[in-house]
């Protein structure tokens, strides 16, 4: 799950990092209040979608007055932003921030993630802040330093300002770099995130230490012990089928394609997209229904799939182990009748009560096309819509 | 002979009086395996399925003599668990459960590591040598005694590779889901070390998918370290970059990890690869000559 720039910056704060006085607003009016109680004559305002490459799409800028304030929150607000890591869609803008100036005079890199070949939470710092992190890494790999923490200790004092020091800080930025990675290294493991990135991590005119962004992903899987953070859920920034998808423990991603897919398991739900494409067609969705799919999620997962207009055939592919076929038909049968489904569909059962399952379907009144095999289903599915592409 | 579990595997359950439990450990005492008990804190001295329940770990291995566990508990409970049967004394532990903080398992395989104690999952279908012993959510019935080790990362994409290796007859010696989660206990290499040191298995099948790089390094050992015959298939070369896929794992983060790259890692390490999941029977067929 992630957080809002505005929301990883409270929880900075809570935790003593140095970052700006700031305020969320959802109106130009409130940004305009927001502007006269920060005070000053700078403030810097930020469009907040949960994707990278803000400044670049012109959802940053420095105002100096009311108008230009005025302007930028007309511009964006309950508009979509378009950025390099969003899909041409982009993400809704709803929230923008407004936060006081901070004079720059050096701009530095600070991020952390969970490394699964050491497994160990890994910080990596770069005196290249401000800029696209993933060139760096790609095109000069030795500018990216790197300290490995602990399970059993946490990050140390030492290992803070050995980077501190090769990134060529000096005086009191030593222990000020220190202190924020070392506290960012509790913060990492108290609160369950999977990602943090401060970019730019910057020092200021005066010579201090300052997280100019904060951007926080938080293990989903650790939401149910982080209730404050999981408060922090910002449902518009996700794709809504998703969301309803994972309401019945579904899995669904949306993709371009026009053949639905609904598949037990994750592994071989992927599997099954990659058959589709061998054989010329196009996935329409990624759709787990996981290991124990009931009669009700079955038919949830149809109507999630057929919500999407460009669905032309729905592909079935269960391997019964704990799930048993024909509870997957009866699901079948149910939400074809509710629904209406006008689209072929093509079945494929295997494992458990996987004949009873076919006797099911195919005794029943509804139009399915059953399926000899897996590839046999992929062929059928493909011809459904209309033959390779 | 076989991997991991054989019919002198001493099975126990934690959380065995869950509505999971019950049901898993009732289909693993049909299939033939010997479960000796189970664990329920709070329901000691009960009996459950006709085995005794035990309020821990310790009392369980005491009483039964167990050196392998299977784990029902739900995920916020699961490292508990895990380290509880680490602490009994247990060598092989199974972790069905899914959805467990990433930060648990970081912590989990670090102490588990230092031990020894080998950790199969967490969020995996298990192990099974069929014909001797179960342990997990797999369909006992599709397996057949033989030939083939299975190593995989998926649940129901194993069950295919198994479906594939015994419709021809070839069976299986053992095979071990190993789970899709970004922290497994155990990974393709330690696997594929256990089937290559297995004079029961003659050929290996490995199923990876999307995401991490542990294919690639498991294709590292296989070419210095693996002398049978092993094919490769990858779940997820139409996936999306940036989209989670399900298993925690399956997801490709700038441009790393992708099928393409495990391809061609598994190729280079003289493994016969197949991009349909369809040919992993067929693939098998050739290159053994079975």
């Amino acid at each position: 799950m992630n957080l809002h720039e505005y929301q990883a910056k409270q929880l900075f704060a809570e935790y003593g990092l140095p970052v700006s006085k700031g305020i969320a607003v959802d109106t130009a009016d409130e940004a305009v209040a927001a502007s006269n109680q920060l005070g000053g004559d700078r403030w810097v305002i930020k469009v907040q979608v949960h994707a990278g490459g803000r400044g670049k799409a012109g959802g940053v800028k420095v105002v100096s007055s009311e108008a230009e304030i005025r302007e930028f929150c007309d511009k964006f607000i309950g508009t979509n932003l378009v950025t390099f890591q969003t899909d041409e869609n982009g993400q809704p803008v709803s929230k923008i921030y407004i936060e006081e100036c901070t004079d720059i005079e050096t701009e530095l890199y600070l991020g952390a993630v969970i490394d699964r070949s050491s497994r160990r939470v890994v910080f990596m710092t770069s005196t290249e802040g401000g800029v696209e992190i993933e060139k760096v890494a790609a095109e000069t790999p030795e500018k990216i330093l790197q300290a490995i923490i602990d399970p059993a200790l946490g990050g140390q004092g030492y290992q803070g300002r050995d980077l501190a020091f090769q990134l060529g800080l000096e005086g009191k930025q030593v222990n000020q770099f220190a202190n924020v990675f070392t506290t960012l290294a509790r913060m990492f493991i108290e609160r369950d995130l999977s990602l943090l990135e401060i970019n730019p991590l910057v020092v200021t005119g005066a010579g201090d230490i300052f997280c100019l962004d904060a951007k926080v992903a938080i293990d989903s899987n650790a939401l149910y012990r982080q209730k404050a953070l999981a408060e922090m859920r910002d449902a518009s920034q996700e794709d809504e089928r998703e969301n309803q998808a994972s309401k019945f423990d579904l899995n669904y991603v949306a993709l371009d394609g026009n053949i639905g897919c609904m598949v037990n398991g994750a592994g071989l739900a992927m599997g099954t997209m990659d058959l589709v494409k061998i054989h010329g067609g196009e996935p329409a969705n990624f759709l787990d229904v996981g290991g124990t799919a009931t009669k009700e999620n079955v038919a949830e997962a149809f109507k999630i799939i057929l919500s999407d207009g460009n669905v032309k055939a729905v592909l079935i592919n269960i391997f019964g182990g704990i799930v048993q076929c024909n509870v997957i038909a009866d699901g079948i049968i149910g939400a074809v009748k509710e629904v209406g489904v006008t689209v072929p569909v093509v079945v494929r059962f295997e494992g458990n009560n996987a004949a009873l399952g076919s006797t099911t379907l195919a005794e029943s009144d509804v139009n399915i096309i059953a399926a000899s095999s897996l590839t046999d289903a992929v062929e059928q599915v493909v011809q459904a819509v209309g033959g390779a592409a | 002979m076989s991997i991991l579990v054989d019919k002198n595997t001493k099975l126990i359950c934690q959380g065995f009086t869950g509505s999971q439990g019950t049901m898993h450990s009732e289909q693993a005492i049909a299939y033939g395996t010997q479960v000796v008990g189970g664990v329920t804190p709070g329901k000691g001295g009960q009996v459950h399925l006709g085995l005794p329940v035990f309020n821990t770990a310790r009392e369980a291995v005491a009483a039964t003599g167990a050196d392998a566990t299977v784990i029902y508990v739900p995920a916020p409970f699961a490292k508990d668990g895990i380290l509880e049967a680490a602490d009994a004394g247990i060598e092989l532990i199974v972790c069905i459960t899914e959805g467990l903080p990433t930060l648990d398992m970081l912590a989990v395989k670090a102490s588990l590591d230092e031990r020894g104690i080998r950790l199969i999952g967490p969020n995996c279908p298990g192990v099974i040598t069929p014909g001797e012993c179960k342990i997990g959510i797999m369909p006992g019935e599709i397996h057949l005694p033989g030939k083939v080790g299975i190593v995989s990362r998926s649940g129901t994409l194993t069950y295919e590779a198994v479906k594939q290796t015994t419709d021809p007859g070839f069976g299986q010696s053992s095979c071990v889901g190993i789970g899709g989660d970004p922290i497994p206990g155990s990974n393709f290499i330690d696997i594929l070390g256990l089937f290559e040191d297995d004079p029961d298995t003659e050929a290996i099948v490995m199923v990876g998918e999307i995401g991490g790089n542990a294919e690639e390094e498991a294709a590292e050992f296989i070419k210095s370290n693996v002398t049978k015959p092993v094919v490769g298939y990858i779940a997820g070369v139409t996936a999306p970059p940036g989209k989670r896929m399900g298993h925690a794992g399956a997801i490709i983060a700038g441009g790393k990890g992708t099928a393409d790259d495990k391809f061609a890692a598994l190729n280079a390490a003289g493994v016969a690869t197949v991009k349909s999941l369809a040919e992993i029977g067929d693939s098998l067929k050739e290159i053994t000559g079975w």
